[in-house]
């Protein structure tokens, strides 16, 4: 503690240069953590999904359906105790450009299958009632600030045309991951509206025992093999990976640039302890010669570029901890649950260890070697 | 037996492929409470043989004994602790540190020691007021005088009462009231609180001050002579 004050003094010799450093390491510090941030939503999503659930997307590509014929077949199935299916809808809302998450679903089936679905019973009763009900999630009624009970209409993108829905009810997911920024409503309305194509985009099967899980997938798979539609069917994880492993490269590419970021701020917190340590250089010679020891002055300097990466870990990591939360951040839909995690907090916070092993090392080790009379003789 | 013993010491520099030799076989003594001026011209080693006695720089051969101990011998860690309780050190350009004030370029030497916050205090308090400067302690070296500076760098020589002061002409820089005043208090030092204080200088009104001169040409000591009254 006797030393603070020379560290202080130290540290405040240019302001201006340290408040800069300790910015730049705390800007380095929220992007690393918003970037790996993102990176730890797309996985935490991919671990979404009852061990009791399959699902069954055509085996040629997710954007292509199924015939709602299949449903009673599969239904039909040992081991296979309820199933729901749901088909993407992708309308946007008001001037066309507002996007967020909206499908049709077996409303009853969906809902038993689904207790994640928080929702109010007499909500649910008015929902299941009505045909041309939406069930949406609570951060879209503070988004646009809808009301139950209110018209919302929604201009169709893959199935043209104006659909309006009446908000009967209002979930809240019991995890984050799972987003509550979705509008789901009857499929039996977008049948009809359609035409009655009878199609479904994806079914979910509930199984009697996890253990049966590849048998049951197998067997459905196996029992369209031939026909027009083949079947890909996997655990619910599987299905919610295969979405983040879209990500995959923008994860990649989100660790790179955390990476160089991270590496430019170390150059310019180096430089910034190697400029500092070098004036000083006839400084350090001084308090040799007053009997400070190598291993102290080592210290000293260790403890100066401890302060700055430290004090702009706290700011940067700190922040983005505050930040995100303060603005309901969820990536326009695309990262429901995004959270800085834990783990997030604890790798910056040795990334901050890191920088300042690495920048006040060499100031550090030149000035416990600095020969003294050299250095005095420069100065005097 | 004398309180700084130099012993046959050698000491030469390598400059590019050329080898100088400072010192060639020199002996010396200093006993404990002189006020020793160590006069010569440029590059006849006094600032080296400064340098030696603090245990800055080494001898290529011979040793350097300071109150017993051989300061030629002890490894870099023991002359930093030595030289903190035995040496005191003031350098021609004051060398304060900018960012302390002068209360903190004092208190600098009793970071080192054992002493409470209370008692370091105490002495800082002390060594400022022996050197006239008890109401500046909380300027700043770019709010003294040069003059000042030089005793406030006095004051940090002297706070842990070290065996030794060593001063590299320390009124190089300084105007001639200045010089006087810096002498001046050096004398007291040396007359009232019996430290034991060499002194390099070019000055010979400075060295008028000390009680032993000691003239080295290329690195040999070729005279010694005491002050009138002084034996």
């Amino acid at each position: 503690m006797k030393y603070l004050g020379l560290v202080l003094a130290n540290l405040g010799r240019h302001k201006l240069r340290t408040v800069l450093t300790i910015l730049s390491v705390a800007l380095a510090l929220f992007l690393f953590a918003s970037l790996r941030s993102v990176t730890t939503t797309l996985a935490a999503t991919a671990q979404l999904g009852g061990a009791r659930r399959l699902v069954t997307t055509n085996a040629t590509g997710i954007v292509f359906v199924l015939p709602l014929a299949y449903g009673n077949r599969i239904k039909a199935l040992p081991g296979v105790t309820g199933l729901s299916w749901a088909n993407w809808f992708g309308g946007r809302y008001g001037d066309g450009k507002t996007f967020f998450a909206n499908f049709a679903v077996d409303a009853e089936s969906y809902l038993k299958m689904y207790p994640e679905f928080i929702i109010p019973d007499d909500q649910r009763a008015a929902f299941l009632r009505d045909r041309t009900g939406a069930l949406i999630g609570k951060r879209l009624l503070r988004q646009f600030g809808w009301k139950v009970g209110q018209n919302v209409t929604l201009q169709g993108t893959i199935f043209p045309g104006e659909w309006t829905f009446t908000v009967d009810a209002v979930y809240t997911p019991s995890d984050p991951s799972l987003g509550d920024d979705a509008l789901v409503f009857h499929h039996e309305y977008f049948d009809e509206r359609i035409g009655r194509a009878g199609i479904a985009g994806w079914y979910i099967v509930e199984i009697d025992d996890p253990a049966h899980a590849p048998q049951i997938a197998k067997s459905i798979d196996d029992m369209f093999r031939n026909s027009s539609a083949a079947t890909k069917t996997g655990t619910e994880k599987e299905f919610q990976a295969s979405f983040a492993t879209m990500w995959g490269n923008v994860s990649f590419l989100m660790s790179t640039i955390g990476l160089a970021v991270v590496f430019a701020i170390l150059l310019v917190t180096a430089n910034a302890m190697m400029m500092s340590a070098r004036e000083r250089t006839g400084e350090i010679a001084v308090l040799k010669t007053v009997g400070f020891s190598d291993r102290l002055l080592f210290a000293l300097i260790m403890v100066e570029a401890g302060a700055m990466a430290l004090t702009g870990a706290a700011l940067g990591l700190g922040g983005a901890k505050l930040f995100y939360p303060a603005i309901s951040f969820n990536g326009a839909g695309f990262l429901p649950g995004f959270k800085v995690a834990t783990s997030t907090l604890v790798v910056g916070g040795l990334v901050a260890l890191g920088l300042m092993l690495a920048s006040g090392l060499v100031p550090a080790l030149r000035a416990a070697q600095l020969p003294i009379v050299q250095a005095l003789r420069k100065v005097e | 037996m004398a309180l700084v013993e130099i012993r046959d010491v050698y000491k030469s520099f390598q400059r590019d492929t050329q080898k100088i030799d400072v010192f060639t076989g020199l002996t010396l003594d200093i006993e404990a409470g002189s006020f020793t001026a160590l006069m010569g011209p440029s590059g006849s080693g006094k600032s080296t043989l400064l340098n030696l006695i603090a245990g800055l720089d080494k001898p290529t051969r011979g040793s350097v004994t300071v109150g017993g101990a051989q300061v030629s011998a002890m490894s870099a860690s023991q002359l930093a602790a030595w030289r903190a309780s035995n040496i005191g050190f003031v350098f021609q350009s004051f060398n304060l540190l900018p960012v302390l004030t002068a209360y903190q370029n004092v208190e600098l030497p009793l970071l080192l020691t054992r002493l409470s916050s209370r008692e370091r205090t105490e002495r800082v308090k002390l060594a400022l007021d022996v050197v006239g400067l008890a109401d500046r302690a909380d300027h700043y070296p770019r709010q003294l005088s040069g003059g000042q500076e030089q005793r406030t760098a006095i004051a940090r020589a002297i706070v842990a009462d070290p065996t030794v002061m060593l001063l590299d002409e320390p009124t190089g820089q300084l105007d001639a009231k200045s010089s006087q005043e810096v002498l001046a208090l050096l004398q007291r030092l040396n007359n009232e609180f019996s430290k034991t204080i060499v002194i390099v200088t070019h000055d010979a009104h400075a060295a008028e001050r000390a009680k032993t001169t000691l003239h080295l040409e290329k690195g040999d000591l070729i005279e010694k002579r005491a002050a009138a009254g002084v034996r």
